[in-house]
């Protein structure tokens, strides 16, 4: 019997790195045909460095897919291509203007968010491919509706989350099983924060798109939110253009993201800025959250990540 | 007070507890202290809260309402779920599993706890011992959380007396006593107020020991009290098999986490249900070779022999005694509004492995608020008992109160892919 000295050195960060890398090797060991949603946003980027540490020197035993909106910012777009390139690993795409051409989508404005409309493609993509898990970067503490969701969370046939009907989830047992056209969604960072998320991007030196970090902007104010300037979200008649500094804490759908005033330029001033922070994630920064308090959990049930 | 704001502080992991007691005993206005007294509320969730506490005609902050879940349940008034929620000291983080009191909720308490190291039980110091309080210490001793802090809360509403306290604390431990559970804590405290918790407040000079933060502060992490054999559930075979990079050709590495123990580069290791042994060759976290790998860590093992190895075999020891069985006497929790059928045949889930299996036997139900025995014949939700189960394939075990993890199973109903029993084997 060897004496068990070891336990105490892992620090919190260590603990979360090894039970992601557990979950993500779960998902191979049980799930035929899995696929690791990647946009490019800070957490689908710890999700790669996990697969990492987890299947090299192997390949990744799931592609990766990205739903484009084509509302997306050019930068992450980018991104999101030279770091499956870099990786080596495949990646798929699937657009929403081709579930609008299609007609499965209908848009009321091409302006307005695609956020919620990026379901449909995203179950379109599954069936397409026979996926039966995804692999998302969903984190329990970023919205009241997350925090009871599994770590394997099962989805029915049209993709809908019962909050009602999910598998009682004991120890590190996960069950997986699901029969055609079911589907599992996995996050194995269920456990992280916005904080750990970055002191990770820290420790890892990971890459980012470059409007994770504080740059100039020009914006308006709009309530408590400030709105970048860009071609779909253009100034109202009497708003004040002003330029300044500002990040982005989350990335998505540029309608429905609003940067924050900052001027933290590297990943240690950020998560400096995180540590002292005074506004929830999405309270700051989505603008569809704020709609309702139970918003998420209505998307959700429709078939969100 | 530390803070988040100490960041460079020492970093002591994480701890994982557990919080049970009913609404009334003030459960989500004590995690709600916790939150807001380690700065972990912001300034848009406060203000949310301060605005319904408002509009429900309330003169404070309602810090329960930072707890509150999702619409169903915030309709019907009731939680229906375990919700996890998280904060950190900069000294540690923590996960609270905070699980619902009521008694047709057993099955979300043993969820809850089934991945909890520490728990918080909350008791009304003008109710004392209720049956709840007894069904939930009963779980947590049943699902081996070694550490129990009895949070004796509404201190305030007895004017602050240690001898309301003491005498609770009197009448808690003689229960403990009876059904075996060795660690146990008290603290006096107020939710509500705040004293106690994370601060001392002013209120309770007479109690001498440590604020509740402070006991979790320095609870004793998981696996750091007892030696261990080594366990490691095979998870994932790698084989890249590149044609082009001589060095991968003959690559064979086993994924996996160190369940319990430790290894060490040139142990010799046995593998289980097989039984051929090797040596450890290479030890990988990450892309980094390492010289040895402790419990709770992921890595990839190489092994100096060409051994048939696969997802669901077990690495111990060579020395190890550990045997496969076809056989096992388990206390299963049954989760599933669907009773136990023991005339069918259910799918066992046992760290990486699953196999066919069949009841053999269901010697008793517990009554899980005295831990008393009673025949019955069949097992319905929320019902916890004693069952053998016949396997079609040998699992590696150890005893649920040796080892949680090669210890505990759950059960799969085929016909449903449902989660319906979860087992800890004796």
């Amino acid at each position: 019997m060897l004496p068990n000295t070891g336990a105490a050195r892992l620090d919190h960060l260590d603990w979360l790195e090894a039970e992601a890398i557990y979950i993500l090797r779960e998902v191979a060991g049980q799930c035929a045909n899995p696929v690791l949603l990647f946009s490019g946003g800070k957490d689908s980027v710890c999700l790669l460095r996990l697969a990492e540490k987890a299947f090299r020197p192997g390949r990744f035993p799931f592609p990766l897919l990205h739903i484009d909106t084509g509302h997306n910012y050019q930068e992450v777009i980018a991104f999101r291509d030279w770091r499956a390139a870099q990786l080596g690993e495949r990646l798929i795409v699937r657009s929403l203007e081709e579930s609008i051409r299609r007609g499965s989508v209908v848009v009321k404005s091409p302006t307005e968010s695609r956020n919620k409309h990026q379901s449909v493609t995203l179950l379109e993509a599954i069936a397409e491919f026979g996926f039966d898990c995804c692999i998302g970067g969903a984190r329990r503490d970023e919205e009241k509706a997350r925090a009871k969701e599994r770590v394997f969370s099962f989805r029915d046939e049209f993709g809908q989350w019962d909050p009602k009907n999910q598998r009682p989830e004991l120890w590190d047992l996960y069950n997986a099983r699901t029969f055609k056209g079911e589907n599992i969604r996995a996050f194995p960072i269920s456990n992280w924060t916005e904080l750990d998320v970055w002191q990770y991007i820290a420790r890892e030196k990971l890459e980012l798109p470059p409007i994770y970090f504080a740059h100039r902007r020009q914006i308006v104010r709009r309530g408590t939110a400030l709105v970048p300037v860009t071609g779909l979200t253009p100034a109202k008649p009497g708003e004040e253009v002003i330029e300044m500094s500002v990040r982005f804490r989350t990335i998505g759908d540029i309608p429905c993201t609003a940067p924050v005033e900052s001027f933290a330029d590297s990943t240690d001033k950020i998560v400096a800025e995180t540590a002292t922070i005074t506004i929830t994630e999405r309270g700051a920064t989505r603008l569809d959250d704020q709609t309702s308090e139970a918003s998420m959990e209505q998307r959700k049930k429709e078939g969100y990540f | 007070m530390s803070t988040i704001e100490n960041l460079s502080a020492i970093d002591n992991g994480l701890l994982r507890f557990l919080t049970c007691g009913s609404v009334d005993d003030g459960k989500s206005t004590l995690i709600g202290r916790l939150l807001y007294d380690t700065k972990t509320i912001l300034a848009d969730a406060l203000h949310a809260i301060e605005h319904t506490s408002r509009r429900r005609g309330l003169d404070g902050i309602d810090l329960s309402l930072l707890t509150d879940g999702l619409s169903a349940e915030r309709e019907q008034g009731i939680t229906i779920d375990v919700a996890y929620r998280y904060f950190s000291t900069g000294r540690r983080k923590y996960i609270i599993a905070d699980a619902p009191g009521h008694e047709q909720y057993t099955r979300n308490m043993v969820t809850a706890a089934s991945t909890a190291d520490l728990a918080i039980l909350l008791i009304d110091v003008r109710k004392g011992v209720l049956t709840q309080t007894r069904r939930h210490s009963c779980i947590a001793r049943l699902l081996g959380i070694r550490h129990l802090v009895i949070a004796v809360n509404k201190m305030d509403l007895v004017g602050y007396s240690q001898q309301v306290f003491d005498a609770v604390k009197r009448d808690y431990l003689t229960f403990a006593d009876r059904i075996g559970i060795a660690d146990v804590r008290f603290v006096p405290l107020s939710a509500l107020v705040g004293d106690m918790v994370v601060d001392r407040g002013e209120r309770l000079a007479w109690y001498r020991g440590p604020t509740l933060l402070e006991i979790l502060e320095a609870a004793p992490r998981a696996h750091s009290e007892d030696a261990e054999p080594f366990r490691f559930p095979v998870q994932y075979v790698c084989r890249p098999q590149a044609a082009d990079d001589p060095e991968l050709h003959d690559f064979r590495g086993y994924m996996g986490r160190v369940e319990s123990g430790a290894i060490a580069l040139g142990d010799r290791i046995r593998v289980l249900p097989s039984g051929g042994t090797a040596r450890i060759k290479d030890i990988r976290s990450g892309e980094r070779s390492v010289y040895t790998a402790t419990a709770e860590q992921s890595v990839t093992l190489l092994l100096d022999a060409e051994l048939d190895v696969s997802r669901g075999d077990m690495m111990v020891e060579s020395t190890d005694a550990l045997q496969p069985r076809k056989q096992l006497d388990a206390m299963l929790c049954w989760l599933s509004e669907i009773p136990l059928d023991v005339n069918r045949r259910y799918s066992l889930r046992h760290t990486t492995r699953e196999v066919k299996a069949l009841v053999a036997g269901i010697a008793y139900r517990l009554d899980i608020n005295t831990l008393e025995r009673e025949a019955r014949a069949g097992l319905r939700m929320n019902d916890i008992g004693r069952v053998s189960f016949k396997l079609a394939q040998p699992l590696c075990a150890d005893s649920y109160a040796s080892n949680r993890s090669t210890g505990a199973f759950i059960v799969i109903d085929e016909a449903s892919n449902n989660t319906v029993g979860a087992g800890m084997i004796l």
